[in-house]
């Protein structure tokens, strides 16, 4: 059964490895939804997490490729139902009137975004949180008029205290 | 000590025990070879980059360590990388070194510049681009320990010319620590039980033995196991030699120009004992009805093949020969009777039913008959390469080796004009042996400008051109599959080979008739100098048994 897979690896930071590991990904014909790259608590080690799409066997062998990489430290697959999954969006909105712009600000508040940069006919609102929330409020924007989005891709972290470690 | 990047290149290859560079210099590695021209090692001059890559992956699977080539930056490095395909395709271990624009210039499209790391990522093991003089030895030991370890492949390392020019205070380690990299060796003792319980209640069993099996030297290992249960072995392609064709229990080799008692053999067992392959299409047929029967034990060293292409009910993820010591010490331990003497005797009646025919007197000569030849002229230590195509199927079908490492050919690229620089190869590796490319004319057209190597460098090989002037297995094809509209393959009447084989100063026959292919044979391993025989062989004539494509492996066709 085809799903999406959050699939987190710890990578060298090193140049090239973001290309290496995008490129295994493509030549091996899987599909990515979303990939995003950050720094770690371990100097020297980067986090890199994807979305797959497949079923358990697809998942599996793009872990066991992953894995095949010499920079690539540890890859894990997170479920997300016990994890919590975060995205960033900037979003920047036409605010012809100032009814628009009070409008914009109320939701940006029940959405818990923030408003992080005014200027005459336009806002630029952050927001955090989950696929389905950012998505929901793009849509609230579009009535605006949206000049422009950027997204970071998801994240995800494990709840509790089980975390991804490099091996020992 | 402090010492110039070159140097230090140099002194880690000999304290990595490197005796032979195929290469060829340029712009960008003058300061390499400047420092190659006070040092013991062997550089040997190809005349084209994809040769070195080529006897340099010869060398390493006639030898069973890494292999060493050179190539100057921009064109040089991109001649190389169908060698270091063919090398990745076939986990061969290849160090290969490129020269590379000062890191200055990196990114400026500077002359013979070429972004090789990029371009080689997907067909490498791993590389390097070296950014700082004094990680010289450091990345050097990595890169051979890479290749050379867990399922071997190319590693390739650019060395920009500033970093080969470069002065640093540099350290030799004995050893590297590479966190992300760690093969696994042993099989897990959980999973050696239930394979061997799976062998114990079996009565038809099948040993399907892969290139992994003489990469990790695990032969001695595979008869005594294969003797031990009383199980017949089929090969792949990259298997030949891990099991003696002529022992008893030896089906051949299986796939689409398989044995057909090999391909029989899987598809009524009912159990597949898989050792270091990776089941490629061309060794399995449609996969949906490969070994239809049978539970399939996978044994190999790389977890990812593990399910890849063919489920497997019982994976053992580690290296061949130690998996099958433990396999083999759990077996005796257990103490059972094998129950595959009814399987064995059929099996072996198939083989007497299905034995090919060789011996053919035709005029053109049958490819069989040559192939016979060859394969009663040569000992059982001799190293037999090939090209691809049609030759490659005859050497693969019908060319008998009883050794690890006798039989080296592209198996996974499928890389016409990879036989013979792999012969020179080979030939460096083990100058004792007999080395003969089985080669067609086609294959042998695209790196037939090493016969200036060979001469040059007295490098002894013969190579056996199966001419018929086509590009035979396409023609094969397109008589078979389209309708016989030969298109693009008929290679005419140019050139002359035993001409050409002169002009470069080898030696050159030709041979026509049944009668004159011994001698002519021993002529042109006597000749004391590089040998090519032309034989004219039949100009339509098929490569059978064969699996058409997108079938079973049973629906061989003859």
């Amino acid at each position: 059964m085809e799903n999406t897979h959050y699939i987190v690896a710890l990578v060298e930071d090193r140049p090239g490895v973001m290309q290496r590991v995008s490129g295994l990904l493509r030549k091996r014909n899987f599909n990515i939804d979303s990939i995003s790259v950050g720094a770690t608590e371990i100097p020297g080690i980067s986090r890199i997490t994807m979305t797959v799409r497949g079923d358990r066997v697809t998942l599996e062998q793009v872990m066991k490729q992953l894995n095949k990489l010499i920079e690539v430290v540890k890859v894990s697959e997170l479920n997300p139902r016990e994890s919590v999954i975060r995205e960033l969006a900037l979003i920047k909105v036409n605010v012809k009137s100032e009814g628009a712009r009070a409008e914009v600000v109320q939701y940006a508040n029940i959405f818990r975004g923030r408003i992080v940069d005014v200027a005459k006919h336009s806002m630029v609102v952050e927001i955090t949180g989950d696929e389905d929330k950012v998505n929901a409020f793009i849509e609230l924007m579009r009535g605006y008029g949206i000049k422009e989005i950027a997204r970071t891709g998801k994240t995800i972290m494990a709840r509790g205290a089980k975390s991804v470690k490099p091996r020992e | 000590m402090r010492m110039k990047g070159a140097e230090a290149i140099v002194e880690a290859l000999k304290r990595e025990g490197v005796e032979v560079i195929f290469g060829i210099p340029g712009g960008a590695s003058i300061p390499l070879y400047d420092e190659l021209y006070d040092s013991d090692i062997r550089h040997i001059l190809t005349r084209h980059e994809q040769g070195a890559a080529h006897a340099a992956d010869g060398y390493a699977r006639a030898l069973g360590k890494a292999g060493v080539c050179s190539a100057t930056s921009g064109p040089g490095a991109t001649n190389l990388t169908t060698g270091i395909a063919t090398a990745y395709m076939d986990s061969s271990p290849v160090v290969a070194f490129t020269g590379q624009v000062a890191t200055l210039f990196i990114g400026k499209d500077a002359f013979q510049e070429t972004d090789i790391i990029g371009i080689t990522m997907p067909i490498t093991k791993h590389n390097f681009q070296i950014r700082d003089v004094a990680e010289i030895p450091e990345v050097i030991k990595k890169a051979f320990h890479i290749a050379q370890t867990g399922r071997p492949g190319p590693v390739l390392i650019d060395l920009p010319k500033d970093m080969q020019e470069g002065e640093a205070e540099v350290e030799f380690p004995d050893k590297v620590e590479i966190v992300g990299y760690k093969p696994t060796y042993e099989g897990h003792p959980r999973q050696i039980k239930a394979a061997a319980k799976a062998i114990l209640e079996a009565e038809r069993p099948v040993i399907l033995a892969g290139g992994g099996v003489i990469i990790s030297g695990a032969s001695p290992e595979l008869i005594e196991l294969a003797e031990l249960i009383m199980a017949p072995v089929v090969t792949t392609l990259m298997g030949k030699g891990s099991f003696p064709e002529s022992h008893p229990l030896a089906l051949g080799v299986l796939g689409m120009h398989g044995r057909k008692v090999a391909n029989y053999a899987v598809t009524d067992a009912d159990l597949l004992i898989a050792i270091g392959t990776r089941f490629s299409d061309r060794s399995t047929g449609m996969v949906s009805c490969f070994a239809p029967e049978a539970r399939v034990i996978h044994i190999d060293i790389d977890p990812a093949e593990i399910g890849k292409n063919v489920r497997a009910d019982i994976p053992v993820v580690g290296d061949a020969k130690r998996v099958l010591r433990q396999l083999i010490r759990t077996l005796k331990e257990m103490m059972a009777q094998a129950k595959t003497k009814a399987w064995v005797e059929k099996i072996q009646q198939w083989k007497k039913e299905f034995n090919p025919r060789m011996d053919y007197d035709d005029v053109p000569l049958k490819p069989h008959r040559v192939i016979k030849e060859i394969m009663d002229f040569l000992g059982e230590e001799d190293i037999v390469t090939t090209e691809v195509g049609q030759c490659q199927m005859w050497a693969h079908h019908y060319l008998g080796r009883s050794k690890p490492r006798t039989f080296i050919s592209s198996g996974g690229l499928g890389t016409m004009g990879f036989g013979f620089p792999a012969a020179m190869g080979a030939k460096v590796a083990r100058p004792e042996a007999k080395v003969i490319d089985i080669a067609g004319d086609g294959s042998f057209l695209m790196n037939i400008q090493e016969l200036a190597t060979v001469v040059e460098n007295n490098i002894n090989v013969v190579v056996a051109v199966f001419d018929n002037r086509y590009l035979g297995m396409v023609r094969q094809w397109q008589e078979l599959f389209y309708d016989r509209r030969y298109s693009a393959v008929n290679l005419g009447s140019s050139p002359d080979f035993v001409k050409v084989a002169e002009a470069f100063g080898a030696y050159g026959t030709r041979v026509e008739k049944p009668g004159e292919i011994r001698d002519a044979l021993t002529e042109a391993f006597d000749a004391g100098k590089p040998a090519v025989i032309d034989f004219i062989i039949d100009r339509e004539c098929n490569i059978f048994p064969m699996v058409p494509p997108g079938r079973c492996l049973k629906d061989i066709i003859e």
